[in-house]
């Protein structure tokens, strides 16, 4: 046999409160392997206190080239933020 | 078409936009920096060796976990790249094929032996102190997956080269045998150290290219004149010297001065005739094929507890 151990993505937390966030990938036989896998790449100096691990093969990404056409619709749609309203200086707490 | 693609790449990077893996770039954007992160990969790899030689003789405790703590460090640099390189379509297996034959090569430094404590000191100090100054610039580089990884190297490369040089300062301050000890590792490790930035500018044909793409930020020549510069100031803290009588303060030039490097020295290590090719590649390859069976049944059992859950459920 000759199988290389899949690859996983790696996404750690690094403080209570906060978001998982993206910080690598590596390779594991399973995913329990993963997560001791990435505490020794990812976490050597007390940089996480959740880690997830997901094989690489079930993330779908967006593709960069149909950019255009996917973000279109938030384009043109300047009045969903607040400073496209010109209101009177003398307007507070708003 | 074509045209407008590599017009499209260059707008970005010279808009300072990070390429990304599924972005388009050119075949010999890719190919370049395959070669690059793999090849810092496998010096990672290869560079546990020499300071792994000295992790049961460290002579305290407290050397030891912190020598101990560095090539961990190293162990994860190493990761942290070839998974940066998988991300432009190459697989793990195929970079440990091209170290282990041959193909791929690492830093040339490796290839020295450490023959004694102070080679752990000149080595944080000087090699680690090298390399850093080479990846800083790189923490910026147009692809993004490879300045993330060099993000998270720097932060930690930081502490390599303090130690080291807390090493050395310690010999320094001991007895005749430390201080001589203390500089003959650093008349050992200098030369080859300033090698490590590469062939001089005019002999380095990709770097302008790679300029250009902003994968490098400074020549070859430019950041060894700085690591020289800053090396020469802080040697006098040890009380020891730099093995170059040639190396003299340019006020003209605002830099120091430097002998002659020695480059067919520098080229027969490249090819593999440097003191401990050989016993690198070969420790490498024996300690991949001996990990073969725990790789195995490591895969073995994951698939087979997938199968009993399938079942089972």
């Amino acid at each position: 046999m000759n199988k290389e151990w899949p690859l996983w993505e790696v996404f750690i937390r690094s403080r209570q409160g906060l978001d998982h966030k993206h910080a690598g990938s590596l390779h594991a036989a399973d995913a329990a392997m993963a997560i001791e896998n990435a505490r020794d790449v990812y976490t050597r100096r007390m940089e996480g206190v959740s880690i997830w691990v997901v094989e690489s093969k079930h993330i779908h990404a967006s593709n960069p080239d149909d950019a255009g056409a996917l973000y279109d619709p938030a384009n043109d749609k300047a009045y969903r933020h607040p400073t496209f309203y010109d209101l009177p200086d003398e307007l507070k707490h708003m | 078409m074509e045209i407008n693609l590599e017009k499209h790449f260059q707008d970005t990077v010279d808009a300072e936009i990070k390429i990304e893996p599924k972005d388009w770039m050119p075949e010999k954007y890719r190919q370049t920096l395959l070669r690059q992160i793999s090849q810092h990969a496998h010096s990672e790899i290869v560079g546990m060796l020499p300071e792994a030689n000295w992790i049961t003789r460290a002579p305290s405790l407290r050397r030891k976990a912190i020598l101990l703590a560095k090539v961990q460090d190293e162990a994860g640099h190493g990761l942290y790249l070839y998974s940066s390189a998988e991300t432009l379509g190459i697989s793990r297996e195929e970079m440990y094929d091209q170290l282990h034959t041959g193909k791929a090569k690492y830093s040339s430094i490796f290839n020295y032996p450490t023959i004694t404590w102070a080679d752990m000191g000149a080595i944080g100090w000087l090699v680690d102190g090298a390399a850093i100054m080479n990846q800083v610039p790189l923490c910026r580089a147009s692809y993004g997956p490879y300045a993330r990884a060099m993000v998270r190297i720097c932060k930690e490369e930081s502490f390599h080269q303090r130690q080291g040089f807390e090493l050395l300062l310690t010999l320094s301050k001991g007895n005749e045998a430390q201080k001589r000890m203390c500089q003959d590792a650093i008349n050992r490790w200098w030369w080859p150290s300033i090698m490590m930035f590469g062939p001089p500018d005019d002999e380095s044909p990709n770097t302008l290219q790679s300029v250009k793409w902003k994968i490098k930020r400074f020549t070859n020549d430019e950041l060894r004149q700085k690591f020289v510069d800053v090396s020469a100031e802080q040697v006098k803290l040890l009380g020891m010297v730099l093995p170059d009588k040639n190396l003299v303060w340019n006020e003209a030039r605002g830099h120091y001065d430097f002998g002659a490097i020695d480059w067919n020295e520098f080229w027969n290590v490249v090819k593999g005739n440097g003191p401990c090719n050989k016993q690198r590649l070969e420790t490498r390859k024996k300690a991949w094929e001996d990990g073969a069976w725990v790789r195995e049944a490591a895969m073995a059992y994951a698939e087979k507890k997938k199968e009993k859950n399938v079942k089972a459920a």
